[in-house]
């Protein structure tokens, strides 16, 4: 995803300032994408080098007003056709970092799985309260845009805690007993081992 | 004043070799306002934790207050009235009765309590409407689909002025809209004044509560969120 994208589909609508599109890009994406206004001006000199968008007169203040071009506008239609590839995500470093600590001796999986989970459901916490601030019955464009963007990432945390409960579990079941090398054994533990045999 | 307070409670079933340690040492407060999720895997005590929270299940050791009544040292008559005045249950197990109306389903714990009919009645009604119920009020459960019963099941619990929510895996039979909806009781519940203890696997959900509390091999290993701010606590204490 780019914020190209995302201006050249804001100019779809309409011709627009500048400062416009800062603002209506923040506020559909409910501010969870801060831009600042110099992203905003480079991100348009490239698109106008590219032919998507041309300048078209100014204000008082001299500042531009900016539309789209029917070489934007077809670039626009492709990228809403075109599904999003997850290789084109930088890597996930979480899932890396899961891979290393469960082929590092010393590494006890169970307390980086806890630490990412009880971090990953804070922040599944701070979301869920901003939904629950939020009017139910939204009237505003920008509000169902917010809502949508703000469940994505709802989503994504409640499928990363599920992963992470499926590794410890899966790393209980492939290694029953391996109990973390530093820890001593007791007796306790190895009753609760027995059991799980 | 904890609504709850769990000091260092265990539960073993068995004896001998058989012995399974469901619950150990486990330590645990709810404040009026606070709404409490608990996750952990299968087998890790979840529903053990709550059903000896609502007094249904002795501790081996430790003790259980609610509303600062050791539940413990109750007579059976002492701890039913208290089930039934300051405790609400929404267990997986619904326990509609089928010859009663939704209405009368959730007017039973209050009329046994020795609330009047009518009132029991207008409780019962506000509970239902709350829960997006009220046209279903004179229907048999049978006449329900699972999710209409689960929900009338949850306005029994919520009816009335329980102080005391406990909840196991509540929003297991609703689709996601509805099951938010019910979140937000819980949450708007909290907010009046009452405490919710409620186990859930859907991290979505324990995302509505103040703090969720991690349970692994019946001991409590960690705690996510923030506790509820001073500006709540003062005047209920």
């Amino acid at each position: 995803m780019s914020i190209r994208h995302g201006l050249l589909a804001l100019l779809s609508q309409g011709p627009r300032y500048g400062y416009q599109l800062r603002a209506e890009f923040e506020s559909s994406t409910g501010a969870t994408w801060p831009l600042n206004i110099g992203q905003v001006y480079s991100t348009l000199a490239r698109l106008e080098r590219d032919e998507l968008i041309t300048r078209v007169g100014a204000d008082d203040e001299g500042r531009f007003v900016y539309r789209i071009t029917p070489a934007g506008e077809e670039d626009v239609r492709a990228w809403f056709a075109t599904p999003v590839v997850r290789a084109d995500r930088p890597r996930d470093e979480l899932a890396i970092k899961m891979a290393l600590a469960v082929t590092t001796p010393g590494v006890d999986v169970r307390t980086v799985v806890q630490t990412q989970r009880a971090a990953t459901l804070r922040s599944l916490q701070d979301l869920t309260r901003l939904k629950a601030g939020a009017p139910d019955d939204a009237v505003e464009p920008g509000e169902h845009a917010w809502r949508l963007v703000l469940e994505s990432m709802i989503f994504r945390a409640e499928a990363e805690v599920r992963w992470l409960d499926h590794c410890e579990a899966y790393m209980v079941r492939v290694r029953p007993v391996d109990a973390p090398p530093a820890a001593p054994v007791a007796a306790d533990d190895a009753e609760s081992a027995e059991a799980q045999r | 004043m904890n609504v709850l307070e769990m000091r260092d409670v265990t539960r073993e079933h068995g004896a001998g070799q058989s012995l399974v340690h469901a619950l150990r040492g486990v330590s645990l407060a709810v404040r009026p306002g606070e709404f409490v999720a608990v996750m952990g895997p299968s087998g890790s005590g979840k529903s053990t934790l709550l059903t000896l929270a609502g007094g249904l299940d002795a501790p081996t050791s430790g003790t259980v207050v609610v509303e600062g009544v050791d539940v413990g040292g109750l007579r059976r008559a002492g701890l039913a009235a208290l089930r039934r005045r300051s405790i609400g249950y929404v267990f997986q197990d619904l326990n509609l009765i089928p010859s009663l109306t939704a209405v009368e389903n959730v007017m039973l714990p209050r009329e046994l309590d020795g609330v009047r009919a009518r009132r029991a009645r207008r409780e019962a009604l506000s509970a239902l409407a709350d829960l997006g119920l009220a046209d279903l009020a004179g229907r048999f459960p049978e006449d329900m689909s699972g999710g209409q019963q689960q929900r009338v099941a949850i306005a029994r619990a919520l009816a009335g002025d329980r102080r005391l929510v406990l909840a196991d895996e509540p929003t297991g039979a609703l689709d996601s809209r509805t099951g938010e909806d019910v979140m937000r009781l819980l949450r708007s519940r909290c907010t009046e004044g009452a405490a919710c203890l409620m186990v859930t696997h859907e991290s979505r959900h324990a995302a509505w509560a103040d703090r969720v509390v991690f349970l692994r091999d019946g001991e409590i290993i960690d705690s996510a969120g923030r506790s509820v701010p001073e500006s709540l606590l003062e005047g209920t204490a």
